[in-house]
């Protein structure tokens, strides 16, 4: 490839030699051999220990696959290393998972083990595993999550040290398979959502509170006004002229729910804040049919602060839900199965999580979600409720 | 296309494949000079105080703040003769991000229109609004790639994308992306056209979608590695990734539009959730079943779920408690020697074949099921994709896939308002629309969870015998005021 400033790009002829649309390479190539010749020929598979799975062919091959969690912000001084380690055991081959692990195929268990042994020797600078092994069966895997303070303009949280923080906290439920069912963990750090956490075992949200600052000095020159305004789905934003003829935006801040699709749509209404920023959690969520439908995710922790670098209230709130699920749960059943067949009034119960107003969901299609039958159980909850109008 | 007759550009099962050596930016007598003990890295301090970020080091989770560092110290090592953009720029990456971690707010400015000659999409401005304390990273711009299918990659490749994002880069990518591209984080404006030369030409890539267009489909693993792929999913990703490259380039749609591909209803990609056109693998005929193996795992010789149980002691296997009774149709009997699926009352959860999967497997009878309108909360709330086509069998070429796409599409074009996802306007339009009008297809009750309780219903003027035109002379004669 080209070196230089502009390398082979020539700016005064730039159509010449242009080559476009020709998409991506092609994944054939890219296929271990072992992958090749039994595609489509898969017959099963089994976990042989935490971190290695055994898939087994019709043919009677076998690939042993070794899996280690990986942050999805990686330089490449990792990714070579991990090319040298491929190249190693793997005859140059090597792959990620749709949820930022990577694995290492191989075609002999023996060299799997090793692989796996040379895998969890590595360690970083500062102490951490750069390649820890795990993630397999009824746990967690990688976290995925989005870009943070590393490289967002809307974040209401960091992304990176949030999961960091967190993956340490489930640390041992990556290298272990001790849950009642897989636990899928995401974050994503504004309403955006290009993480798409939306249906999540456990996801983690960064939340804006503090509604935009309108900088009426230039947002008439940098955005159109009648986008930002036709922005709001709540119509809490109106075009105004000043006296002096300037053309800005005045905000209804009680109808702000703090979306920022105002802010997406035009630089000049900022909505982060310090103090007004910080992470929801969101639970039961999932993804796949077994058993039960897909899942939405449901708040259960409207907001805990962005108390940098650890996040240690997100993390002993995670952590606490884990731990509960973990015990109370029967097998198979994913988080948000367990906590419909207790009931909500039950998960607040026994996770000990106040229950606020902020949980009553209030957007479109909210009475969806409100209880509308007899069948209920009685906590504190509702003592409490009992005792505010003299009924106890 | 440049990629036809290039399948195989990097195949080392081939001869006369390309290798890292053929492309490679860095020497390796470069690379070796730039090397690090792990004493030195170890030793290595950056230029900013970072307290906040040195935290981050701790604990086992693998730290990518330690490896920005590493980072860091290898650009020194290969000094600034050897990179395009300022050797420091991972260095001010953390010191921006220790501010941050400071000021708990970001950075980062609202993107610019930027992007490479023809395309509308695929590279992300982004600039620091410190730009005197961090001039290294005053430009950041991200650079999605277009990933291989399945995330498979060779290390030919692999290390030509980390030369080219390390020698007109930060050095730092994701891997991958939340919609599955390979992402080079963070080059400034000038380096766009280079890199695009370089992935074009010697990379035999391409970048990949951002804004209103068409964003990079992923896809399952699939066939590849999976004994419950009901269709190829990496074969029919890449086929209307290359389909649909006008789409996924130049942005001509209301809003995001994603093609994701699972083979099978567990949908390890998510397609269910997130894409606005999920292509899900199902099967119409019966579960295959090996009785022997099913006794097996009745015995205890077979651990369930694959094993994925084994951390904990769960007691023995007791297949009436964990398999047939929590099949949501209850269609499964077990009679202690031979299990029996009513497989017409099935409806193809994965459960049984989840807990037994060297005795049971999916049918052999195979196809997509087709569901469409799955977004996030923005802006209307959160929804999932809505069964669609039931059953469709598919074969390359997949024209009749490609059918229902561009006709999707087209009314959405057509229809649907600026920033509204395909989602929002199948229900801004009704369900009935977008099923009779723009798919022109019967209606079914597969599409829905239960029929309508409110009653407010439509009906066209021609179902009703004598139209809608009536004369009100004609209705005093009968009812006089």
């Amino acid at each position: 490839m080209s070196r230089a400033r502009l390398g082979y790009y020539d700016p005064k002829k730039p159509q010449e030699n242009r080559i476009t649309d020709i998409g991506p390479p092609n994944y054939q190539q890219f296929l271990p051999p072992v992958i090749r010749k039994n595609y489509g020929k898969w017959a099963s598979h089994r976990i042989l220990e935490p971190g290695l799975i055994m898939h087994v062919s019709e043919t009677g091959d076998k690939a042993y696959t070794v899996r280690v969690g990986q942050p999805r912000l990686v330089s490449v001084e990792n990714v070579r290393e991990m090319c040298d380690i491929a190249d190693k055991y793997c005859g140059g081959y090597m792959r990620w998972t749709t949820r930022n692990n990577a694995e290492f195929i191989t075609d002999s268990e023996e060299k799997a083990k090793a692989l796996k042994k040379d895998l969890d020797s590595r360690k970083h600078s500062g102490g951490s595993y750069r390649f820890p092994t795990g993630g397999t069966g009824m746990g967690i895997t990688a976290i995925v999550h989005t870009q943070g303070w590393f490289h967002c303009h809307t974040p209401a949280t960091d992304a990176s040290g949030l999961v960091k923080s967190v993956a340490d906290a489930l640390f041992d439920h990556f290298k272990e398979m001790k849950l009642p069912a897989k636990l899928r963990v995401s974050m994503a750090c504004c309403l955006n959502m290009c993480g798409a956490v939306h249906c999540s075992d456990i996801a983690l949200l960064g939340y804006h509170r503090k509604p935009p600052i309108v900088d009426d000095d230039h947002i008439g020159k940098m955005c159109e006004i009648p986008l930002v305004v036709a922005a709001c789905p709540l119509y809490a934003i109106k075009p105004v002229t000043s006296p002096e003829g300037k053309r800005s935006v005045k905000i209804n801040e009680e109808k702000c729910m703090f979306c920022g699709n105002c802010y997406t749509m035009c630089a000049a209404v900022p909505l982060a804040d310090k103090e007004g920023d910080g992470v929801s959690i969101l639970v039961g969520g999932k993804i796949s049919s077994r058993v039960t439908h897909p899942k939405f995710s449901k708040i259960v922790v409207p907001i805990l602060p962005n108390t940098t670098p650890r996040w240690p209230e997100v993390c002993d709130v995670v952590k606490k839900i884990v731990d509960v699920y973990a015990k109370d749960a029967n097998k198979y059943e994913r988080l948000g199965d367990w906590a419909a067949r207790i009931g909500w009034e039950r998960f607040f119960e026994k996770t000990e999580l106040p229950f606020t107003w902020h949980l009553l969901d209030d957007y479109r299609l909210a009475y969806d979600t409100y209880r509308t039958s007899m069948q209920f159980k009685f906590t504190e909850h509702a003592w409490a409720v009992s005792r505010a109008v003299d009924g106890i | 296309m440049a990629a036809e007759g290039q399948e195989h550009l990097w195949d080392k099962e081939e001869k006369e494949h390309r290798t890292y050596n053929d492309i490679r930016i860095f020497t390796e007598e470069e690379l070796k000079k730039a090397a690090y003990t792990e004493e030195e890295l170890k030793a290595f301090k950056i230029k900013h105080a970072t307290p906040q970020m040195d935290e981050l080091e701790k604990g086992p989770w693998p730290s990518c703040f330690s490896d920005v560092k590493r980072e860091a110290l290898h650009r020194k090592k290969l000094g600034q003769d050897n990179l395009m953009l300022p050797v420091e720029c991972c260095e001010d990456l953390l010191g921006q991000v220790e501010l941050s971690y400071i000021n708990k707010e970001t950075h980062w400015k609202h993107g610019g229109i930027i992007g490479v000659l023809g395309y509308g999409g695929g590279v992300i401005g982004r600039y620091s609004d410190q730009q005197d304390k961090f001039p290294s990273i005053a430009h950041f711009h991200t650079v999605r790639i277009n990933q291989p299918g399945g995330h498979f990659y060779n290390t030919d490749y692999l290390r030509g994308l980390c030369d080219i994002c390390e020698y007109r880069g930060s050095g730092i990518m994701n891997m991958h992306g939340s919609t599955g591209d390979t992402i080079f984080l963070g080059t400034f404006t000038e380096q766009l056209e280079p890199i695009f030369f370089d992935l074009t030409h010697d990379m035999g890539g391409d970048i990949g979608g951002s804004g209103s267009n068409l964003r990079t489909p992923s896809d399952c693993l699939g066939m590849a590695r999976c004994e419950w792929a009901c269709f190829d999913t990496l074969d029919m990703c890449y086929d209307m990734t290359m389909s649909f490259q006008d789409e996924l380039h130049r942005p001509a749609f209301p809003y995001k539009y994603k093609f994701k591909f699972s083979g099978c209803p567990n949908d390890c990609v998510a397609a269910i959730a997130r894409a606005d056109q999920s292509h899900i693998g199902t099967w119409k005929d019966d579960i295959r079943i090996d009785q022997e193996a099913v006794k097996e795992y009745v015995a205890g010789k077979i651990p369930p779920d694959g094993g994925a149980f084994a951390g904990r002691d769960w007691g023995p296997f007791d297949i009436q408690k964990e398999v047939i009774d929590l099949c949501p149709t209850q269609c499964m009997r077990w009679d202690g020697n031979k299990l029996t699926i009513n497989n017409p009352e099935c409806t193809r959860c994965m459960h049984c074949i989840d807990v037994m999967p060297e005795a049971l497997r999916p049918g052999v009878d195979t196809g997509i099921t087709l569901l469409f309108g799955a977004k996030a909360p923005i802006l209307e709330g959160a929804q999932m994709s809505l069964v669609t086509i039931p059953f469709m069998y598919v074969k390359k070429p997949y024209d009749n896939l490609k059918e229902v796409t561009r006709k999707v599409q087209d009314w959405w074009m057509e229809e649907g308002k600026n920033r509204e996802r395909l989602g929002e306007c199948i229900q801004r339009f009704g369900l009935k629309t977008f099923i009779t009008d723009v798919l022109g297809i019967p209606v079914m009750p597969q599409s829905i969870r239960e029929p309508r309780s409110n009653p407010y219903m439509f009906f066209k003027e021609s179902e009703v015998p004598g139209g809608w035109k009536r004369d009100i002379k004609d209705y005093r004669k009968k009812h006089p005021l």
